[in-house]
Protein backbone atom coordinates (compact mmCIF):
# COMPACT_ATOMS: atom_id res chain seq x y z
CA UNK A 1 0.00 0.00 0.00
CA UNK A 2 1.50 3.18 -0.97
CA UNK A 3 1.65 5.66 2.22
CA UNK A 4 -1.27 7.92 2.29
CA UNK A 5 -1.53 11.95 3.42
CA UNK A 6 -2.76 11.22 6.56
CA UNK A 7 -1.33 10.83 9.64
CA UNK A 8 1.37 13.31 8.77
CA UNK A 9 4.15 14.11 11.26
CA UNK A 10 3.90 17.69 12.72
CA UNK A 11 6.30 17.31 15.26
CA UNK A 12 7.71 15.46 17.93
CA UNK A 13 8.86 16.46 21.05
CA UNK A 14 10.77 14.45 23.46
CA UNK A 15 11.91 15.84 27.01
CA UNK A 16 15.23 15.54 28.13
CA UNK A 17 13.99 16.96 31.75
CA UNK A 18 11.04 17.78 33.13
CA UNK A 19 8.95 20.58 31.66
CA UNK A 20 6.38 22.41 32.82
CA UNK A 21 4.35 22.95 29.59
CA UNK A 22 5.01 21.87 25.88
CA UNK A 23 3.24 23.82 23.37
CA UNK A 24 3.43 22.88 19.59
CA UNK A 25 2.64 25.92 17.04
CA UNK A 26 2.61 25.90 13.16
CA UNK A 27 0.30 23.50 12.75
CA UNK A 28 0.25 23.05 9.48
CA UNK A 29 -3.39 23.37 6.63
CA UNK A 30 -5.06 19.62 7.83
CA UNK A 31 -8.23 19.44 8.63
CA UNK A 32 -7.85 17.41 12.11
CA UNK A 33 -5.45 16.82 14.42
CA UNK A 34 -4.29 14.04 16.23
CA UNK A 35 -1.87 14.43 19.28
CA UNK A 36 -0.10 10.95 20.90
CA UNK A 37 1.29 11.66 24.73
CA UNK A 38 3.46 8.77 25.91
CA UNK A 39 5.44 9.01 29.09
CA UNK A 40 4.44 10.14 32.85
CA UNK A 41 4.02 13.35 35.45
CA UNK A 42 6.14 14.44 37.76
CA UNK A 43 3.16 13.06 40.52
CA UNK A 44 -0.07 11.86 39.88
CA UNK A 45 -2.54 14.67 37.68
CA UNK A 46 -5.04 15.72 35.57
CA UNK A 47 -2.90 15.41 32.01
CA UNK A 48 -4.72 18.97 30.11
CA UNK A 49 -4.23 20.91 27.18
CA UNK A 50 -5.09 24.73 26.21
CA UNK A 51 -5.58 26.34 22.48
CA UNK A 52 -4.00 29.21 21.49
CA UNK A 53 -2.84 30.06 24.67
CA UNK A 54 -6.07 30.90 26.27
CA UNK A 55 -5.91 30.55 29.88
CA UNK A 56 -9.60 32.15 30.67
CA UNK A 57 -12.34 29.77 32.35
CA UNK A 58 -13.16 28.62 28.92
CA UNK A 59 -12.96 25.12 28.97
CA UNK A 60 -15.35 22.14 30.41
CA UNK A 61 -15.27 18.39 29.96
CA UNK A 62 -16.98 15.09 30.64
CA UNK A 63 -14.84 11.53 31.20
CA UNK A 64 -16.24 8.21 31.60
CA UNK A 65 -13.63 5.95 33.39
CA UNK A 66 -12.72 3.32 35.29
CA UNK A 67 -10.14 2.38 38.01
CA UNK A 68 -10.72 -1.50 38.47
CA UNK A 69 -13.76 -0.97 40.49
CA UNK A 70 -16.97 0.55 39.34
CA UNK A 71 -16.89 2.86 36.25
CA UNK A 72 -17.79 6.38 36.53
CA UNK A 73 -18.23 10.12 35.07
CA UNK A 74 -17.15 13.03 36.36
CA UNK A 75 -17.54 16.61 34.84
CA UNK A 76 -16.34 19.98 35.20
CA UNK A 77 -17.30 23.42 33.85
CA UNK A 78 -16.01 27.14 33.40
CA UNK A 79 -11.67 25.41 33.84
CA UNK A 80 -9.43 26.83 32.36
CA UNK A 81 -8.10 23.49 30.55
CA UNK A 82 -9.52 20.40 28.40
CA UNK A 83 -8.28 17.02 29.34
CA UNK A 84 -6.09 14.18 28.15
CA UNK A 85 -7.02 11.81 31.28
CA UNK A 86 -6.24 11.37 34.60
CA UNK A 87 -2.41 10.05 35.32
CA UNK A 88 -2.55 7.71 38.03
CA UNK A 89 1.17 8.23 39.59
CA UNK A 90 2.60 4.98 38.58
CA UNK A 91 6.08 4.46 37.17
CA UNK A 92 4.64 3.07 33.48
CA UNK A 93 4.12 5.00 30.62
CA UNK A 94 1.00 6.21 30.19
CA UNK A 95 -0.83 6.31 26.05
CA UNK A 96 -2.90 9.62 25.45
CA UNK A 97 -4.63 10.33 22.11
CA UNK A 98 -6.42 13.85 21.72
CA UNK A 99 -8.41 13.94 18.46
CA UNK A 100 -9.21 17.47 17.34
CA UNK A 101 -11.72 18.33 14.49
CA UNK A 102 -11.74 20.56 11.79
CA UNK A 103 -9.53 23.10 14.02
CA UNK A 104 -8.96 25.61 11.61
CA UNK A 105 -12.74 26.75 11.09
CA UNK A 106 -13.35 29.76 12.55
CA UNK A 107 -17.11 28.97 12.81
CA UNK A 108 -17.95 26.83 16.02
CA UNK A 109 -16.56 26.40 19.56
CA UNK A 110 -14.22 23.52 19.63
CA UNK A 111 -15.15 20.05 20.56
CA UNK A 112 -12.29 17.22 21.05
CA UNK A 113 -12.23 13.91 22.15
CA UNK A 114 -9.11 11.86 24.29
CA UNK A 115 -8.53 8.35 25.18
CA UNK A 116 -6.34 7.90 28.01
CA UNK A 117 -4.58 4.22 28.75
CA UNK A 118 -2.90 4.13 32.39
CA UNK A 119 -2.36 0.64 33.83
CA UNK A 120 -4.25 2.61 36.58
CA UNK A 121 -7.22 4.30 35.30
CA UNK A 122 -8.87 4.19 31.85
CA UNK A 123 -10.78 7.27 30.61
CA UNK A 124 -12.51 8.90 27.72
CA UNK A 125 -13.60 12.19 27.46
CA UNK A 126 -14.68 14.92 25.67
CA UNK A 127 -13.66 18.70 26.41
CA UNK A 128 -15.15 22.14 25.09
CA UNK A 129 -13.20 24.62 24.57
CA UNK A 130 -15.96 27.78 24.16
CA UNK A 131 -14.21 30.23 21.57
CA UNK A 132 -15.20 29.79 17.60
CA UNK A 133 -11.55 31.23 16.80
CA UNK A 134 -9.36 28.70 14.78
CA UNK A 135 -6.80 26.61 16.48
CA UNK A 136 -3.20 27.54 15.60
CA UNK A 137 -1.01 26.11 19.08
CA UNK A 138 -1.76 23.52 21.55
CA UNK A 139 -0.18 22.99 24.80
CA UNK A 140 0.13 20.42 26.95
CA UNK A 141 -0.03 20.95 30.62
CA UNK A 142 -1.07 20.44 34.18
CA UNK A 143 -3.32 23.76 35.22
CA UNK A 144 -1.67 22.85 38.67
CA UNK A 145 1.86 23.17 38.36
CA UNK A 146 2.38 19.49 38.38
CA UNK A 147 5.41 18.74 35.69
CA UNK A 148 5.49 16.30 32.67
CA UNK A 149 8.26 13.99 33.31
CA UNK A 150 11.32 13.57 31.22
CA UNK A 151 11.13 10.98 28.84
CA UNK A 152 7.69 11.64 27.61
CA UNK A 153 7.20 11.65 24.09
CA UNK A 154 4.70 13.85 22.20
CA UNK A 155 3.94 13.64 18.99
CA UNK A 156 1.17 15.81 16.61
CA UNK A 157 0.21 14.34 13.30
CA UNK A 158 -2.45 16.10 10.93
CA UNK A 159 -5.06 14.16 8.98
CA UNK A 160 -5.43 16.31 5.50
CA UNK A 161 -9.56 15.34 4.33
CA UNK A 162 -8.04 16.14 1.00
CA UNK B 1 5.08 12.70 1.42
CA UNK B 2 5.46 11.09 4.83
CA UNK B 3 5.86 7.07 5.10
CA UNK B 4 2.51 7.22 7.65
CA UNK B 5 -0.06 4.98 8.54
CA UNK B 6 1.83 2.88 6.38
CA UNK B 7 0.71 -0.77 6.22
CA UNK B 8 3.06 -3.30 7.07
CA UNK B 9 1.41 -6.36 6.92
CA UNK B 10 -2.70 -8.18 6.40
CA UNK B 11 -3.83 -11.31 7.20
CA UNK B 12 -7.62 -12.76 6.48
CA UNK B 13 -8.49 -15.78 7.71
CA UNK B 14 -9.40 -18.55 5.47
CA UNK B 15 -11.36 -21.15 5.10
CA UNK B 16 -11.19 -23.48 8.29
CA UNK B 17 -10.31 -20.54 10.37
CA UNK B 18 -7.36 -20.28 12.29
CA UNK B 19 -5.47 -20.87 15.96
CA UNK B 20 -3.91 -17.74 15.65
CA UNK B 21 -2.55 -15.08 13.67
CA UNK B 22 1.33 -13.49 14.04
CA UNK B 23 3.37 -10.66 12.33
CA UNK B 24 6.76 -11.22 12.63
CA UNK B 25 9.56 -8.92 11.74
CA UNK B 26 8.08 -5.97 12.36
CA UNK B 27 9.93 -3.15 10.99
CA UNK B 28 12.18 -0.84 13.70
CA UNK B 29 11.85 1.81 11.37
CA UNK B 30 8.36 3.65 12.61
CA UNK B 31 7.53 5.41 15.93
CA UNK B 32 3.95 3.86 16.73
CA UNK B 33 1.93 0.47 16.14
CA UNK B 34 -2.07 0.38 15.03
CA UNK B 35 -3.31 -2.98 14.83
CA UNK B 36 -6.96 -2.92 13.53
CA UNK B 37 -9.21 -6.07 13.71
CA UNK B 38 -12.57 -7.44 12.59
CA UNK B 39 -13.05 -10.85 14.07
CA UNK B 40 -15.26 -13.48 15.39
CA UNK B 41 -14.32 -16.89 16.86
CA UNK B 42 -15.68 -20.21 16.15
CA UNK B 43 -16.56 -20.92 19.71
CA UNK B 44 -18.46 -19.15 22.80
CA UNK B 45 -14.41 -17.43 23.37
CA UNK B 46 -14.59 -13.25 23.46
CA UNK B 47 -11.12 -12.36 23.76
CA UNK B 48 -7.61 -12.51 21.82
CA UNK B 49 -4.74 -13.27 23.90
CA UNK B 50 -1.82 -10.93 22.62
CA UNK B 51 2.16 -11.89 23.05
CA UNK B 52 5.17 -10.28 22.00
CA UNK B 53 8.47 -11.38 20.46
CA UNK B 54 7.32 -15.25 21.52
CA UNK B 55 6.70 -15.04 25.16
CA UNK B 56 3.95 -16.27 25.88
CA UNK B 57 4.37 -15.69 29.56
CA UNK B 58 1.76 -13.30 31.43
CA UNK B 59 3.70 -12.32 34.06
CA UNK B 60 4.61 -9.16 32.65
CA UNK B 61 1.15 -8.25 31.48
CA UNK B 62 -1.13 -6.29 33.60
CA UNK B 63 -4.79 -4.61 32.54
CA UNK B 64 -7.43 -2.33 33.13
CA UNK B 65 -10.63 -1.73 31.54
CA UNK B 66 -14.18 0.27 31.31
CA UNK B 67 -16.83 -1.81 29.32
CA UNK B 68 -20.84 -2.04 28.91
CA UNK B 69 -23.04 -4.79 27.95
CA UNK B 70 -26.35 -2.40 26.93
CA UNK B 71 -27.18 -2.64 31.11
CA UNK B 72 -24.55 -1.41 33.41
CA UNK B 73 -21.16 -0.09 32.69
CA UNK B 74 -18.47 -1.52 34.66
CA UNK B 75 -14.57 -1.35 35.01
CA UNK B 76 -12.10 -4.02 36.35
CA UNK B 77 -8.51 -5.10 36.38
CA UNK B 78 -6.27 -8.38 36.20
CA UNK B 79 -2.51 -8.47 36.11
CA UNK B 80 -1.62 -11.71 33.83
CA UNK B 81 -3.88 -10.30 31.54
CA UNK B 82 -3.29 -11.04 27.83
CA UNK B 83 -6.75 -9.86 26.59
CA UNK B 84 -6.42 -8.07 24.04
CA UNK B 85 -9.01 -8.13 20.39
CA UNK B 86 -12.72 -8.68 21.67
CA UNK B 87 -14.12 -11.48 19.46
CA UNK B 88 -17.54 -12.36 18.11
CA UNK B 89 -18.68 -15.38 19.19
CA UNK B 90 -20.27 -18.37 17.86
CA UNK B 91 -24.03 -17.03 20.06
CA UNK B 92 -23.95 -14.51 18.76
CA UNK B 93 -25.72 -13.38 15.09
CA UNK B 94 -24.19 -15.00 12.03
CA UNK B 95 -21.98 -12.74 9.90
CA UNK B 96 -21.23 -10.33 12.67
CA UNK B 97 -17.55 -9.45 13.43
CA UNK B 98 -16.67 -7.50 16.19
CA UNK B 99 -14.52 -4.59 15.51
CA UNK B 100 -10.96 -3.52 17.61
CA UNK B 101 -7.94 -0.95 17.40
CA UNK B 102 -4.63 -1.19 19.75
CA UNK B 103 -2.54 1.86 19.47
CA UNK B 104 1.28 1.11 20.51
CA UNK B 105 3.03 4.30 20.97
CA UNK B 106 6.70 3.61 20.89
CA UNK B 107 7.35 0.00 20.52
CA UNK B 108 11.02 0.26 20.04
CA UNK B 109 11.18 2.06 23.25
CA UNK B 110 13.75 0.27 26.00
CA UNK B 111 10.56 1.31 28.59
CA UNK B 112 7.86 -0.49 29.38
CA UNK B 113 4.75 -0.46 27.18
CA UNK B 114 1.78 1.26 26.84
CA UNK B 115 -1.53 -0.30 25.32
CA UNK B 116 -4.83 1.68 24.56
CA UNK B 117 -7.14 -0.55 23.45
CA UNK B 118 -11.24 -0.24 22.05
CA UNK B 119 -13.20 -2.90 21.02
CA UNK B 120 -16.59 -3.09 20.58
CA UNK B 121 -18.96 -5.72 19.15
CA UNK B 122 -22.97 -5.26 18.55
CA UNK B 123 -25.32 -7.60 17.94
CA UNK B 124 -28.72 -6.80 17.04
CA UNK B 125 -29.33 -8.81 20.49
CA UNK B 126 -28.27 -8.82 23.60
CA UNK B 127 -24.35 -9.47 24.63
CA UNK B 128 -23.34 -6.76 22.84
CA UNK B 129 -20.38 -5.15 24.15
CA UNK B 130 -17.76 -2.34 24.20
CA UNK B 131 -14.69 -2.08 26.46
CA UNK B 132 -11.86 0.70 26.65
CA UNK B 133 -8.83 -1.22 27.48
CA UNK B 134 -5.19 0.01 28.68
CA UNK B 135 -2.29 -2.45 29.27
CA UNK B 136 0.54 -2.60 30.14
CA UNK B 137 3.54 -4.87 29.10
CA UNK B 138 6.13 -4.20 31.03
CA UNK B 139 8.72 -5.63 29.10
CA UNK B 140 11.76 -2.88 27.99
CA UNK B 141 12.53 -5.16 24.82
CA UNK B 142 11.40 -3.64 21.19
CA UNK B 143 8.89 -5.25 19.98
CA UNK B 144 9.84 -7.46 16.83
CA UNK B 145 6.44 -9.42 16.90
CA UNK B 146 2.94 -9.73 17.86
CA UNK B 147 0.54 -13.23 17.92
CA UNK B 148 -3.25 -13.28 18.43
CA UNK B 149 -4.27 -16.37 19.83
CA UNK B 150 -7.78 -17.22 21.08
CA UNK B 151 -7.80 -19.21 24.18
CA UNK B 152 -9.41 -22.28 22.82
CA UNK B 153 -10.09 -23.26 18.98
CA UNK B 154 -9.99 -20.85 16.14
CA UNK B 155 -10.54 -17.46 14.74
CA UNK B 156 -13.51 -18.14 12.34
CA UNK B 157 -12.86 -17.08 8.71
CA UNK B 158 -13.15 -13.39 7.33
CA UNK B 159 -11.46 -12.27 10.05
CA UNK B 160 -9.15 -9.61 9.19
CA UNK B 161 -6.03 -7.89 11.39
CA UNK B 162 -3.94 -5.10 9.40
CA UNK B 163 -1.04 -4.04 10.90
CA UNK B 164 -0.06 -0.51 10.51
CA UNK B 165 3.56 1.89 11.13
CA UNK B 166 2.98 5.18 12.12
CA UNK B 167 6.33 7.10 11.82
CA UNK B 168 6.57 10.73 13.32
CA UNK B 169 9.29 12.19 11.49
Amino acid sequence: MAAGSTYTPIATQTLGSATATVTFSSLGSYTDIVLIFNGTMSSAAQVMFRLNSDTGNNYSYTKLYGQGGAAGSARESNISGGVLGYYNGGSSPITQILHIQNFGNSNTYKTTISRSSDPGNIESSVSLWRNTSAITSISILNTGGVNIASGTTITLYGIAAA
Amino acid sequence: MANTYYLIASNTVGSGGASSVTFSSIPQTYTDLVLKSSVRSTSTDNWLNISFNGTSATVNWSARWIGGTGTAANSSSSTNSTYSVLENDSTTTASTFSNSEIYIPNYTSANAKSLSLDNVFENNATAAQSFLMASLWNNTAAITSMTLTPSSVNIAQYSTFYLYGIKNS
